[in-house]
């Protein structure tokens, strides 16, 4: 568990000194939602009802971006290696890896929302169910987003790779985080019907933190063969 | 921190990357204070050789044993006993020197003064607080190195290519740290092209004429016994 903290604060370490990845990412989530606001005209009852599709799936697509470079560098300077070799064994160290990258990709993304939510004119119940859906939405995204990052580790084309085997799996979180917001806008409240959606992200997450770490730890694995 | 020595030995192992079959009925048996020493043209299969033993490549046939019991029957156990040096320097250029082999060894359990030491028997005990983005190249290597010197609890130390980059002196203090290492019982596969001074190493010859000579015996071999 020590080693685990340990190579989480090394991430973490890592990406606070970078060039700024996550700041990227929050940009890119910030301008894609611009873009979609934009293209949609200033018809607001239309904004309302788009914005949520549009948040999340730029959050998809933000997260996206810096999931490409979760292994690659690693792989490529020999780190992958010797993390392998590390008493973690490689379902911890894609545990690890993926926990930073929740931590630097997917809170920044989570404190845009309401910002981004804002430019679509989502109502309070609406913003506060977008934030409960991407909190529990965002560990989903790089959980099975880091199966894929492990998956297509020193593929040829691997960024592609990544989006076209993930992507797919993420549409059911993005149907149910866009009927939580919808709901919630809706029927004026986190009642019910926006708690439901809501209950089914928290089981994607359940699900996703138990099988993901098993399979990326073993594509990782096969990455070195 | 407590060594277990004991002994590694392998039978019959052969390697194949992609389509080609780079070496076949390879042995290795190393016991306490051991060294061996594999040389061979580039291609050769070196590299591929030191990532099975080290655990990180599975073999195509032939079996990899530690007092007798499969590694990959026990891989965490086998995980342990491994420090590994490979072609890249696995370095972060964000990291300082003490960041870096800090790291490594708080999570290999082997200890911050272990990590001290290790700095000091390469010469970087002043770069401590340096960015490893400043380094040289036989900077950053001999840092790899250091990483590897500081594993004093693992008995097998597996080496491919150390002495890429470094100047005489660091070569030195390579010979005098792999030769203590021994002297503790520990054991020593090395990969190398250059003359490193190993007293009484085995050497294993890697090549392309051992291949073919070997090429019947790989057919008969793919019909018994692999799997």
């Amino acid at each position: 568990m020590n080693g685990f903290l340990h190579l989480v604060r090394r991430e973490l370490r890592l990406a606070l000194r970078g060039r700024g990845e996550s700041a990227l990412a929050v940009a890119f989530f910030i301008l894609g939602a611009l873009l979609f606001a934009f293209g949609a005209g200033p018809e607001p009852q239309l904004l309302a009802r788009i914005g949520a599709g549009a948040v999340w799936a730029m959050a998809l697509l933000a997260a996206m971006l810096s999931l490409e470079r979760q292994f690659g560098p690693d792989y490529e300077d020999g780190t992958l290696d010797q993390l392998l070799l590390t008493p973690l064994g490689a379902e911890l160290v894609a545990l690890a890896k993926a926990l930073a990258h929740w931590l630097t990709t997917g809170i920044p993304l989570l404190v845009a929302s309401p910002l981004v939510a804002l430019l679509f004119g989502l109502n309070g119940p609406g913003v506060a169910a977008l934030i409960a859906g991407l909190l529990l939405g965002t560990p989903v995204l790089t959980l099975i987003g880091t199966i894929g990052a492990a998956l297509s580790v020193g593929a040829r084309l691997g960024g592609v790779l990544l989006c076209l085997l993930v992507l797919p799996l993420l549409i059911p979180v993005l149907i149910f985080g866009v009927a939580a917001v919808q709901a919630a806008t809706a029927g004026g409240g986190l009642g019910a019907q926006a708690f439901e959606p809501l209950m089914v992200l928290g089981g994607f997450l359940l699900l996703s933190l138990g099988l993901a770490p098993i399979a990326a730890g073993a594509a990782l694995r096969q990455a070195l063969e | 921190m407590e060594r277990r020595v004991g002994h590694l030995s392998a039978t019959g192992l052969a390697c194949r990357r992609g389509e080609r079959l780079v070496f076949t009925g390879v042995d290795v048996r190393l016991g306490a204070g051991a060294a061996l020493l594999v040389v061979g043209a580039n291609g050769s299969g070196k590299s591929s050789l030191l990532r099975l033993l080290a655990g990180l490549l599975r073999p195509f046939a032939g079996g990899i044993f530690w007092d007798g019991v499969a590694i990959a029957a026990d891989a965490h156990a086998h995980r342990g006993r491994v420090a590994y040096l490979g072609h890249g320097d696995a370095i972060k250029p964000a990291l300082t020197v003490a960041e870096d082999i800090s790291f490594w060894t708080a999570i290999d359990g082997a200890g911050e003064a272990a990590a001290q030491a290790a700095l000091a028997a390469m010469g970087l005990e002043r770069l401590s607080e340096f960015p490893c983005r400043h380094l040289s190249a036989g900077q950053k290597r001999r840092l790899a190195i250091a990483r590897v010197l500081a594993r004093i609890d693992a008995p097998l130390w597996i080496l491919d290519e150390p002495t890429n980059g470094l100047d005489a002196e660091a070569r030195r203090r390579l010979d005098r740290a792999l030769a203590a290492h021994r002297d503790g019982g520990g054991m020593l596969i090395v990969a190398s092209h250059e003359r490193l001074d190993l007293p009484g190493a085995q050497t294993l010859e890697l090549g392309p004429f051992a291949r073919e000579a070997r090429a019947a015996e790989v057919r008969g071999l793919e019909v018994d016994q692999l799997v």
